[in-house]
């Protein structure tokens, strides 16, 4: 059960950003910016990053939505699974393994980067608006993870339920959608 | 130095980050603003307090302490009194009701999961209402979202609480959104 009464129809994250709409808003925008915007980094490797966090997190809503996402964007769920499991034996290109490899760093603190991975990923090729956005990216999940889990929002077990959650993702991004969440309701 | 080259090096912490890609700042900017200046039943004053702690627990001087002044800012205290907010509190009167709310962000700091149902039960018995819950778990949430961000990347900070002073009046009285 939450700690606070929430929309019952809306669990995880969206009956929070419903919630307060006003402090939704910046989020969602800086949300669709990060994952949505334009970007070297394609939109399925930022969804890794997203789910990598999210898994370090142990936030199992966030981190079904975000793989359900990124295997919707990448075509196959091999290799979010294995980033989860593994990013170093992981089937991503180096400079990506060197960008999640940073991003696990700042799940668990901001001074956990070393100079030595930055330099790294450097090396394979990322430029500094790509370790930017990895960082603010881990960052932002770092927010999301701890809200859905700090108010105990629901967290579905059903499958399919993340299926089409990723598929709104995809689809309609992480703006509010414009008819709001009341066909939803069941 | 910064992990990345920043336009303008001479701007501290989160500063040099939103000259660096300013379209993320904007909604970074206005999340700021409403979470500790917007609507709430907490008065700016204490969300502001949670937002250094939460920092401190972070380890995140520019963010604790520019924070930190904002509160000392709001609360009309002397700045050398950040420093109690290291402290826990000593010297800085705390209601219980902040205190609880203190608490649980906290435990937000460490992680979501580690808020308990008994923290919240002890919260509304001192008569927490679910917005102050709900905006103490997100200020808490967000600025582990902020230090991560700043520290991340590797930002300088200035040292002592005097070089916060104006810094804090400003996020205090003027905000957080580029007038």
């Amino acid at each position: 059960m939450p700690h606070i009464l929430l929309p019952t129809h809306l669990p995880g994250i969206t009956g929070l950003l419903e919630y307060r709409k006003d402090t939704a808003a910046p989020i969602r925008q800086l949300t669709q910016i990060l994952l949505r915007g334009d970007s070297t980094l394609t939109q399925g490797e930022r969804e890794l990053i997203a789910a990598v966090v999210s898994h370090a997190n142990a936030c199992v809503f966030c981190t079904s939505a975000h793989t359900a996402a990124a295997d919707l964007l990448l075509g196959e769920s091999e290799t979010c699974e294995m980033v989860k499991q593994n990013i170093d034996s992981a089937p991503v290109s180096d400079k990506m393994k060197a960008l999640l490899t940073i991003a696990g760093m700042v799940q668990k603190s901001g001074k956990a980067v070393t100079a030595e991975v930055v330099v790294i990923a450097k090396e394979c090729g990322a430029t500094d608006m790509e370790i930017h956005d990895t960082v603010l990216i881990a960052s932002l999940f770092c927010l999301y993870n701890r809200y859905v889990d700090g108010l105990a929002s629901v967290t579905p077990n059903e499958t399919e339920f993340y299926r089409n959650l990723g598929e709104r993702i995809v689809n309609h991004g992480y703006n509010r959608l414009p008819q709001g969440y009341d066909h939803l309701k069941e | 130095m910064a992990h990345i080259k920043l336009p303008d090096e001479e701007l501290p912490g989160i500063t040099g980050l939103f000259n660096f890609r300013p379209d993320t700042a904007v909604p970074l900017r206005l999340l700021a603003e409403t979470l500790l200046r917007g609507n709430s039943l907490l008065s700016s004053g204490e969300r502001e307090l949670i937002a250094s702690y939460v920092s401190h627990l972070n380890d995140c001087h520019f963010c604790h302490t520019s924070h930190g002044a904002a509160a000392m800012a709001h609360l009309d205290c002397e700045i050398g009194q950040i420093d109690d907010i290291k402290d826990g509190f000593v010297k800085i009167p705390i209601s219980d009701k902040l205190g609880a709310l203190l608490n649980i962000a906290g435990k937000v700091q460490k992680s979501g999961k580690d808020v308990l149902a008994e923290d919240i039960e002890n919260a509304k018995s001192k008569g927490v209402a679910d917005q102050e819950i709900h905006d103490t778990v997100l200020i808490a949430a967000a600025f582990c979202m902020f230090n991560r961000y700043v520290d991340g990347l590797g930002t300088w900070a200035p040292e002592g609480n005097e070089a916060y002073r104006e810094m804090g009046r400003r996020m205090a009285f003027q905000g957080y959104v580029k007038r």
